[in-house]
């Protein structure tokens, strides 16, 4: 039996029961990195010794009965910017080439706590800047359903090891979709919580105002239990929320009776390919059918999502990355002329291009003359849409729509044109500006045999819905493996 | 997708200077006219929010309220340094080496 191909809480399970020990699903796990990472190329780094040795640690616990959560001994991959103490954590960039963290992401350590085996870490866009994993300073990562493809970003190494079956789940994180769009391309299951619901403590910040970590995986239920082990009040973490109902595997249920989904008419316009749109309607009939109340509306301003998020994006972006200078930690320049020189040069070679055109641009938005027509612009904005989302929710349950307007492109297909680029984050970046949380899920694939990603958004603190609605849907279809898993 | 009107927006020399200079990035001449390209290009596109009134909407930072969250000074994460310090590019004994910062 190939023990990746099981869910994480299925591996769970038979690990608990004794029918497979911990070690055997991390040799496992290992073995299928080794097979398939030429091919794929999901991780940036491989942690063997560390995973096999926590996992006779965690099958101690197990034993001696200490460890019974639902994960416990499962291996997982995390993403390269979430900091993992003794194991290099780059952020796909070269400035961070060499950087050991000397403490643990709180999610992190949420889930070691749980029982995880942290295999290792995985590729993204340099800093969570990019939407293919193109950007990362170490290569690409390969789409699993077919490698000619990208598997979407910025969190495309983990969607991507969890398609590929060499980790049975990923962290990853979501800045303006970087968890929900790679999940529809690999054709996997991610949740972007609500803003604050998973401390950032350890999560290398990109846009701060944005940024949340969440988990990726082959099903809703596995979704809702990593997320339930990975949401916690902490102090280190100004905005973290202390949750009050975080039992989201209480909402696995297969009831849609009575609930109202909104599907916005402007996610369904001009440039959305014809067979995504086939595919979220035949989704959203399936809820129906179940019992739900489907309307669509208007849900206004969806065409300022983008431009208000990059510069709010790109403005933290700037200022959160003046940290990587050269002194304490990472790259520094081999010759300079004094302080600011060095300063200079070992960023300008430190980090690659898309960085690069963020921080100039987050820079420019946030200098004197500047900053109160575009960043105070796009936060005003911002404030609309935040409206726009209330008046839908005031009505709606959950509103139903596309990941993202096509399924995954070519590689080297979009680097080209970064504005082009942007405008696929079109369903997903308004979710991050109002806080919201989001779940991608598979629901079919298109002629090219692409997986096509069905997206539901809930009103802040309402995961359990979207969570009910993602698990009755699921219930109407079988999980399709990879081409890549089935090696 | 939208059509996206250009060639609104002119970046002067002297404006990626000194964005090059906040940014703390040394860009070679090449880079400097790809990124006057592309912010002319990304700032036409944000102009789009023009179309918005926003005279009467408060600037909105967070979603929620945030408010300074205060602890005991207390140290934690206490690594004796060693660790920390072994991430230096350049250390000498208990220190980080950087260039010499103050003329005497």
């Amino acid at each position: 039996m190939n023990l990746l191909s099981l869910t994480a809480v299925e591996l769970g399970k038979k690990i608990k029961a004794g029918e497979v020990t911990v070690e055997e699903a991390t040799r496992a796990a290992l073995k299928a990195i080794e097979v398939k990472e030429e091919q794929v190329h999901s991780f940036v780094t491989v942690d063997q010794e560390g995973a096999l040795k926590r996992a006779k640690e965690v099958q101690k616990k197990i034993t001696e009965g200490a460890l019974t959560g639902p994960l416990a001994g499962v291996p997982v991959a995390i993403k390269d910017n979430l900091c993992t103490k003794g194991i290099l954590t780059t952020c796909s960039s070269k400035i961070l080439y060499n950087f050991i963290p000397t403490y643990t992401a709180e999610a992190v350590l949420n889930l070691e706590h749980a029982g995880a085996v942290i295999l290792g870490k995985t590729n993204m866009d340099e800093f969570a800047m990019g939407s293919t994993t193109e950007t990362s300073a170490y290569g690409v990562t390969r789409n699993p359903w077919n490698t000619e493809h990208v598997p979407g970003g910025s969190s495309g190494g983990s969607c991507a090891a969890v398609a590929a079956e060499e980790a049975c789940y990923a962290l990853g994180t979501d800045t303006g979709g970087s968890i929900r769009q790679p999940s529809s391309f690999c054709g996997v299951t991610g949740l972007k919580p609500t803003y604050g619901t998973v401390s950032r403590y350890g999560l290398i910040a990109y846009g701060s105002s944005l940024d949340q970590v969440g988990p990726i995986a082959k099903d809703v239920t596995d979704c809702a239990t990593i997320l339930e082990a990975i949401t916690s009040y902490d102090k280190k973490d100004s905005t973290s929320i202390e949750r009050k109902e975080a039992d989201f595997t209480s909402a696995l249920v297969d009831d849609v009776r009575g609930m109202k989904i909104g599907i916005p008419r402007d996610y369904l316009g001009e440039g959305l390919d014809s067979e995504v749109k086939e595919a979220i309607l035949a989704a959203a009939k399936i809820l129906e059918e179940k019992g739900a109340i489907v309307e669509q509306f208007d849900l206004s301003l969806v065409e300022y999502a983008i431009p208000a998020y990059y510069v709010i994006a790109a403005a933290e972006a700037s200022s959160n990355l003046e940290r990587f200078d050269g002194v304490k930690y990472g790259y520094r320049t081999k010759e300079y002329q004094g302080l600011h020189n060095m300063y200079k040069k070992s960023r300008s070679e430190g980090f690659g291009a898309e960085v690069k055109r963020r921080i100039m641009l987050g820079s420019f938005v946030l200098s004197s003359g500047y900053y109160d027509a575009y960043y105070l612009k796009a936060l005003r904005t911002k404030a609309l849409i935040k409206q726009a989302f209330d008046q839908a929710f005031a009505k709606y349950d959950i509103l139903l729509g596309p990941t993202a307007p096509t399924t995954a492109p070519k590689l080297g297909a979009s680097l080209s044109d970064p504005l082009k680029m942007y405008l696929g984050d079109i369903y997903t970046v308004s979710v991050n500006l109002a806080g919201l949380p989001g779940i991608s899920l598979p629901c079919g694939q298109d002629s090219k045999g692409l997986p096509i990603g069905l997206q539901l958004i809930g009103d802040c603190f309402q995961e359990k819905k979207i969570i009910r609605a993602a698990y009755a849907y699921e219930q109407s279809r079988i999980y399709q493996h990879s081409p890549l898993a089935d090696q | 997708m939208e059509q996206i009107k250009t060639g609104k927006n002119v970046i002067l020399d002297q404006t990626i200077e000194y964005v090059g200079i906040l940014a703390k990035l040394e860009l070679s001449e090449e880079e400097k006219q790809a990124a006057k390209k592309d912010m002319e290009r990304m700032l036409d596109y944000i102009d789009k929010l023009n179309e918005l009134d926003t005279s009467q909407t408060e600037p909105m930072s967070h979603i929620f309220s945030v408010k300074n969250v205060f602890r005991e000074d207390v140290a934690e994460h206490v690594d004796g340094g060693e660790d920390t310090l072994a991430n230096a590019p350049e250390r000498k004994d208990r220190a980080f080496v950087v260039p010499k910062t103050v003329d005497q």
